[in-house]
């Protein structure tokens, strides 16, 4: 480049051209940002609407708009009604719960099996009949592959005779194997990361090898299965289309609730609304205070 | 991937099992399993009516199946010592995944050739290849399948972007964390509170923001009216949700680039379309590819914005394989046909997988 002087041709050249790109960083990550967060912007701020607001197009509260409970109430959760009975609270804390227990109790099953097929994958070779290791990798990873309309209709017939129907266990088992290949994606490239001597040492020291995997090898990969567990978890959360075959009344969880609200007479826009952000709001806050694990889970297969 | 040949730990084992031991074990397979299938022959035999008594479900056959599992499990150790304790690491995963995908599968083979539909009283009845036949004339299924061709090709637009973003969030910025998190929230979200946040709200044709926009700019809004225009919008809800997974692997391999390279195409003087185009994206190829192959892998699973959004319409545009088969259950009961279309995706998506990963793998590695 041309020596730079200041308030030399060359140097103000250098420097428009610096600002120029600047502003147009900024201005596509602006861009982009708003079109991330309008749609959820445009939810949570229709849930306080009344009808009026919704058809005049108020976008900005208490300027455009006075918010109103009117959406949450049809939840039976507005400040007037938290203190009495609701037929609708409980409806939807229910659900609510179902989702939890579903989406946790899943994720912590993939990440305990996930993480212990890792971690033998990546220390030991096996043979099972004509598998080897990279056999038995490809077998647990091709399961990514496999659609879940596949299994709908066998699950659906298996599961009415086992009396599994609309029941938690049943849906747990699915979303185990749904996640549990992403996990053991993510588990085995950590457990590529860690070296063997540590291993190595402990076994020395008169542990077994699983007392050194307990001991040694899983506080250091705790992140790593904390950032499986968080992906499986959102996974597991949004998960409908197992959901709305195979659960009916009791097991159904919040994504099968908020579409089966869709058809009824017309749309009942606030309360809609209402539900739609009490269903993403818990993964909003997951995603802004655990975002860096769930990058890093993410990470773990892209880069090796 | 390379294989080690050996363990990679290796353990120093003196196993003295004695042979009395190592028959216990093999006995509490066998007998559990003896178990398994004693009950379900029971079974079988209570509900097509040949044995009196026998249990509502087919639930003891389950528990049987779980304690024979468990059984399994312990042998590894009892027969095998310190190797079986090894095998343990895998088998329970390997069980589980085995007895979830393998026998639905199989079972699912059997239903694929059958008329079954839950409404009739009559059970499945094998029907040979009709169901082959009905799909072969089925329109609907080919116009399905026709979709999914698109909605693959859209990742092509999905990745662009991605990468776009990416580069943006690698530059040098303010407010890194802020931008990072807001670009990741819309993989949060369900895409059934997606497809009621954007596809029923945000475009409902009379008060939507968007409609609203648009007839503020002339147009008048129509967004499922038209084939091409609802399949575009499916496209734009689906990418909205799944860009930032593409992004974030795309980032972490901008992150893990190595600087010297880049630092020395800018001392050669390449201006940044160049050295993008000549260092970045070569790079960058392996991590592109396996974004692009996850992110179809995801894209062939397509269902929920279409069944919650359009249902299909209008007259099967936005129809994907899977939001078509939810249909024919969902409003036909007919679990027969529906099997047998189902497993013929998954055969064909296996064969375009499989090419897929052929036809990349050579950009997977790294250029020298």
């Amino acid at each position: 480049m041309t020596a730079v002087f200041k308030d030399h041709d060359a140097d103000n050249r250098v420097k428009t051209k610096w600002w120029a790109s600047r502003i147009a960083i900024y201005a596509a990550l602006l861009t982009w940002a708003v079109i991330c967060l309008f749609p959820i912007f445009w939810t949570i701020t229709t849930s306080f609407k009344l009808a009026p607001d919704v058809m005049k197009g108020n976008l900005i509260p208490w300027v455009d708009f006075t918010p109103r409970w009117k959406g949450w109430e049809s939840l039976g959760l507005s400040p007037r009604l938290i203190g009495e009975v609701s037929t609708v609270r409980e409806e939807f804390l229910k659900r609510f719960w179902n989702s939890t227990i579903v989406s946790i109790s899943a994720s912590t099953l993939a990440v305990v099996m996930g993480s212990l097929a890792a971690y033998g994958l990546s220390r030991f070779s096996y043979r099972f009949g004509f598998m080897r290791n990279s056999d038995i990798s490809f077998f647990f990873l091709s399961q990514m592959i496999l659609p879940p309309v596949v299994l709908a209709l066998p699950f659906l017939v298996l599961y009415k005779s086992l009396a599994l129907l609309d029941s938690r266990v049943g849906l747990i088992l699915l979303y185990t194997l749904m996640v549990l290949p992403i996990v053991i994606w993510i588990m085995r490239d950590q457990f590529q990361g860690i070296p063997v001597e540590l291993e190595e040492a402990a076994l020395v020291d008169g542990l077994g090898i699983w007392g050194a995997f307990l001991q040694i090898v899983l506080p250091i990969a705790l992140p790593g299965m904390v950032a499986a567990f968080i992906l499986s978890l959102v996974l597991c959360w949004n998960e409908y289309f197992f959901a709305a075959l195979l659960t009916a009344t009791n097991a159904t969880t919040l994504p099968v609730m908020v579409a089966s609200q869709t058809g009824s007479q017309g749309i009942n826009w606030w309360s809609m609304a209402a539900l739609s952000s009490a269903a993403i709001l818990p993964l909003v806050i997951v995603a802004i205070f655990l975002e860096k694990y769930i990058i890093k889970g993410m990470a773990a297969g892209a880069v090796k | 991937m390379t294989a080690p040949e050996g363990d990679l730990l290796h353990t120093v084992t003196a196993d003295n099992i004695p042979e009395a031991r190592r028959r216990f074990g093999k006995a509490i397979v066998w007998g559990s399993a003896l178990l398994v299938v004693a009950l379900a022959v029971w079974q079988m035999a209570y509900e097509t009516g040949r044995v009196a008594s026998g249990f509502e479900t087919w639930r003891p056959v389950l528990y049987a199946y779980m304690l024979w599992a468990t059984a399994l499990c312990a042998a590894q150790v009892i027969v095998n010592g310190e190797k079986g304790k090894r095998t343990l690491f895998v088998l329970p995963a390997a069980l589980f995944v085995i007895s979830l995908v393998v026998f639905p599968l199989l079972f699912a083979l059997y239903i694929s050739f059958t008329d079954w539909n839950l409404a009739s009283p009559n059970g499945p009845q094998p029907n040979g290849w009709d169901n082959m036949r009905e799909m072969w004339n089925d329109g609907f299924y080919w116009n399905a399948l026709k979709n999914m061709v698109y909605y693959v090709l859209a990742v092509s637009v999905e990745y662009v972007i991605a990468f776009g973003l990416a580069l943006l969030l690698n530059a040098q910025i303010r407010a890194r964390k802020f931008f990072r998190v807001v670009f990741l929230l819309p993989l949060m979200l369900s895409p059934v509170a997606v497809s009621w946040m954007i596809g029923k709200s945000m475009l409902e044709i009379r008060f939507g923001p968007i409609s609203r926009v648009l007839r503020e700019m002339g147009v008048e809004p129509s967004f499922f009216g038209s084939p091409e225009i609802a399949r575009f919008w499916i496209m734009a809800m689906d990418a909205w949700t799944f860009i930032p997974f593409m992004m974030i692997m795309l980032l972490a391999g901008l992150q893990a680039l190595p600087r010297e390279v880049i630092e020395a195409s800018k001392v050669d003087g390449a201006t940044g379309w160049q050295s993008f185009r000549e260092v970045i994206f070569p790079l960058m190829l392996p991590v592109s590819v396996t974004a692009i192959v996850i992110r179809i892998i995801f894209k062939l699973k397509l269902a929920d914005i279409i069944i919650n959004v359009t249902s299909g319409g209008p007259g099967g545009a936005t129809d994907s394989v899977t939001s078509f088969i939810f249909r024919e259950y969902r409003d036909r009961s007919n679990v027969g046909y529906g099997t047998l279309l189902a497993m013929v995706y998954l055969v064909l998506i296996v064969i375009f997988v499989t090419l897929l990963l052929k036809v990349v793998s050579r950009w997977m590695e790294r250029p020298a």
